[in-house]
């Protein structure tokens, strides 16, 4: 079955994010940028779809030009190819905007499932799947932990903080794979011998037939933007013997309104 | 001048260094601890492809460039010395006497399996009684028929010694040349040799965690098909073999100094003393100053040592400057990291305990500090 990702390219978690307090942007010279990890995830995922049942892995992303480093990874994990929507109308799009564009495009595409992350470790709205799933009227499943694909039917376990659900679907269908489902493997080095093969088709808006002022203004605005305070250093729990320790632990809990 | 790295090479630097810190770090000082090899983690170290970095796709390799496997020994030595060592032994020492010298059946023989991981090849030339000064050796080699007879011992072999063990490169004398000199030859050994035995040496200050072994070789009989390559090329293929290998041996300075001084970092900003973060004090501030210039100079020299070797360009003399540099440099590094982690840094349970430990070999190991500089120094026409 094949099967399409959606890829974002987020800033390194390792790296120190810097604010452009004017701007109200994060400072993106000195980032280290690479493929989301939760998308990593949904790249794993398609991969062993495409390993039990056959069919190919086709990668896509809608951003800028260095988005290109985070396809290449997922094309080393093991995907066949990957298509770049990059465009300078796409920087005024919110996701209802992002979504069009990205419906458009795999609406030219053939597939049976299409696979995103949970959240993009940058700006966290888990907003992408749900939006893009809503524009091609296709069913949508959040915090996928588990799936299975029997006969056209896909069945799933959806993993919130208060349940577990199984659920089940038709096919085409929109999942967006949670920490969990699988454990994303190591790009090789063959592998991304392999990768630099393997083509990256670049598309415009107007390649895919979309009118920039078509597309919907954005409703929000980012006003300001800053950097939490660092955590806290950590607190030691004196006691000497581990039955004391607990003890005054769970007391200081207690006393925090934790316990 | 660019100093750019390639995209695949920065995505080499991240996969590795990813995987070492998932993969290697949990592990590393336990088996260290243990004096023990582990040949699970040498195989997965081969299923992400660091073993034969630099050969052909033909033979199983990932036909990369010297300064991509370089950038993936510091990565890996960065968390862990032992492990570094596995890997550049692996491929300069094993790997690549064979492939750049080795006929097509003895390539496509060997090179396969130990470049998918799945085995490991020693390389001998250190004696008991030649170690600097190689033309010492008495190993010998006598022919006999089409066969070959070979007695002697070997000390200090890496990955010879270990159940992944599928044969060694062992240096021999037979014969002498015209100037009176010993004429040298390389053979291939198999582990399972009549008369060959491989003893792992244990008791280990340094990279306990590889496997070093002494060979003996007590009438040891080989067919002519194991030489590597023609009678008498043996002197000539140790000397290319060391090029290589001193660049591996400084990526392990390189990456060792890296991981210290980010230890040492890390730990000077977090420790408090008289009120405020260590770091805060100019003599602390100072000495994580000098470990990072140091650290630029080390990587620049190394590189520029790769690129030198990837240009097709004579790179023996800053391949030694690049040995030497990286290991004395991270000599320097681990004194302040273990020195800015006061007491704690003389314990087990911090890593940087073992990193001072590793650096020693480095100072010791395919060339000491002094034959590096008589290298040098021969190269300036001193
Ligand atoms: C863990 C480990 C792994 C190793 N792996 C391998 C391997 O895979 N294959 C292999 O063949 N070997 C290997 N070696 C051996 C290593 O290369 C030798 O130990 C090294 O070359 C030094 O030789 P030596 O120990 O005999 O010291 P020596 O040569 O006896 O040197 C002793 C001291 O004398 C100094 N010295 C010697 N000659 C001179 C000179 N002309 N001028 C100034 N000073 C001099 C040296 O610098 C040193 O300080 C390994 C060693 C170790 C410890």
């Amino acid at each position: 079955m094949d099967t399409i990702v959606l890829i974002k390219q987020v800033p390194d978690t390792e790296s120190a994010i810097e604010v452009d307090a004017q701007a109200a942007r994060i400072v993106e010279d000195n980032l280290n940028w690479v493929l989301n990890p939760y998308d990593e995830i949904a790249v794993e995922e398609a991969l062993r779809i495409k390993e039990s049942l056959g069919g190919t892995v086709t990668l896509l992303c809608a951003g800028p030009k260095r988005s290109q480093d985070a396809l290449r990874s997922g094309l080393a994990m093991g995907a066949d190819q990957a298509i770049l929507i990059t465009d300078p109308d796409l920087d005024g799009c919110d996701t209802r905007g992002l979504a069009q564009v990205l419906a458009a495009c795999i609406k030219t595409l053939e597939y049976g499932l299409i696979l995103c992350g949970q959240r993009a470790v940058d700006d966290d709205l888990q907003l992408t799947g749900a939006s893009v799933a809503h524009e091609l009227d296709i069913p949508y499943i959040s915090d996928v932990t588990h799936q299975e694909i029997e006969d056209q039917t896909l069945r799933c376990r959806q993993s919130t903080d208060r349940a577990h659900m199984k659920i089940k679907s038709p096919l085409p269908a929109l999942i967006a794979v949670q920490r969990g489902l699988n454990e994303p493997r190591y790009i090789s080095l063959p592998g991304m011998m392999k990768a630099k093969k393997k083509p990256i088709d670049t598309k415009t808006l107007s390649d895919l037939g979309l009118e920039p002022s078509a597309l919907p203004q954005p409703n929000i605005r980012i006003e300001s933007l800053k950097v939490p305070s660092s955590k806290r250093a950590g607190e030691m729990i004196p006691g000497e013997s581990p039955e004391e320790q607990a003890a005054n632990l769970a007391t200081r809990l207690r006393e925090m309104d934790l316990l | 001048m660019d100093f750019e790295l390639s995209k695949e090479q920065e995505m080499i630097r991240r996969e590795v260094r990813k995987f070492a810190k998932k993969e290697i770090q949990p592990l590393a000082a336990a088996l260290d601890e243990k004096e023990e090899f582990s040949p699970e983690l040498t195989k997965k170290m081969g299923e992400i492809g660091l073993f034969g970095m630099f050969v052909s796709e033909m033979y199983g390799g990932q036909a990369m460039d010297y300064l991509s496997y370089i950038i993936a020994v510091e990565e890996i030595a960065r968390v862990d010395g032992s492990q570094a060592a596995t890997i550049a032994a692996g491929n300069s020492l094993g790997i690549g006497p064979l492939y750049y010298f080795g006929n097509e059946s003895q390539k496509k023989k060997y090179l396969p399996k130990l470049c998918a991981g799945e085995g490991l090849w020693g390389f001998g030339l250190t004696e008991p009684t030649a170690g600097s000064d190689a033309g010492g050796s008495k190993t010998t080699a006598v022919q006999d028929g089409d066969d070959w007879v070979i007695n002697g011992s070997k000390i200090f072999i890496t990955n010879a010694a270990c159940s992944m063990t599928l044969g060694v490169t062992v240096q021999t004398v037979t014969g002498s040349r015209p100037s009176g000199k010993p004429e040298y030859t390389c053979f291939i050994v198999e582990p399972d040799t009549p008369g060959f035995k491989a003893v792992p040496m244990h008791k280990k200050m340094m990279w306990r965690s590889s496997n070093t072994a002494e060979l003996y070789f007590d009438k040891v009989r080989v067919p002519g098909e194991n030489m590597l390559g023609q009678k008498g090329d043996g002197f000539h293929q140790m000397l290319k073999t060391l090029d290589g290998g001193r660049l591996s041996i400084g990526a392990m300075g390189l990456g060792g100094a890296q991981g210290a001084y980010e230890l040492a970092l890390k730990y000077a900003k977090e420790r408090r003393q008289f009120d405020q973060p260590i770091s805060k004090f100019q003599a602390v501030a100072f000495k994580l100053a000098d470990c990072a210039m140091e650290i630029e100079c080390a990587r620049n020299l190394l590189y520029k040592a790769c690129w030198l070797r990837n240009q097709n360009k004579p790179f023996a003399k800053e391949a030694a400057m690049g040995k030497l540099y990286c290991s004395e440099a991270m000599g320097r590094v681990v004194d302040r990291a273990v020195q800015i982690h006061g007491g704690y840094g003389l314990m087990k349970e911090y890593d940087v305990e073992r990193f001072y430990r590793d650096q020693k070999l480095l100072d010791i190991g395919e060339g000491t500090s002094e034959i590096q500089r008589l290298v040098i120094s021969r190269h300036i026409g001193c």
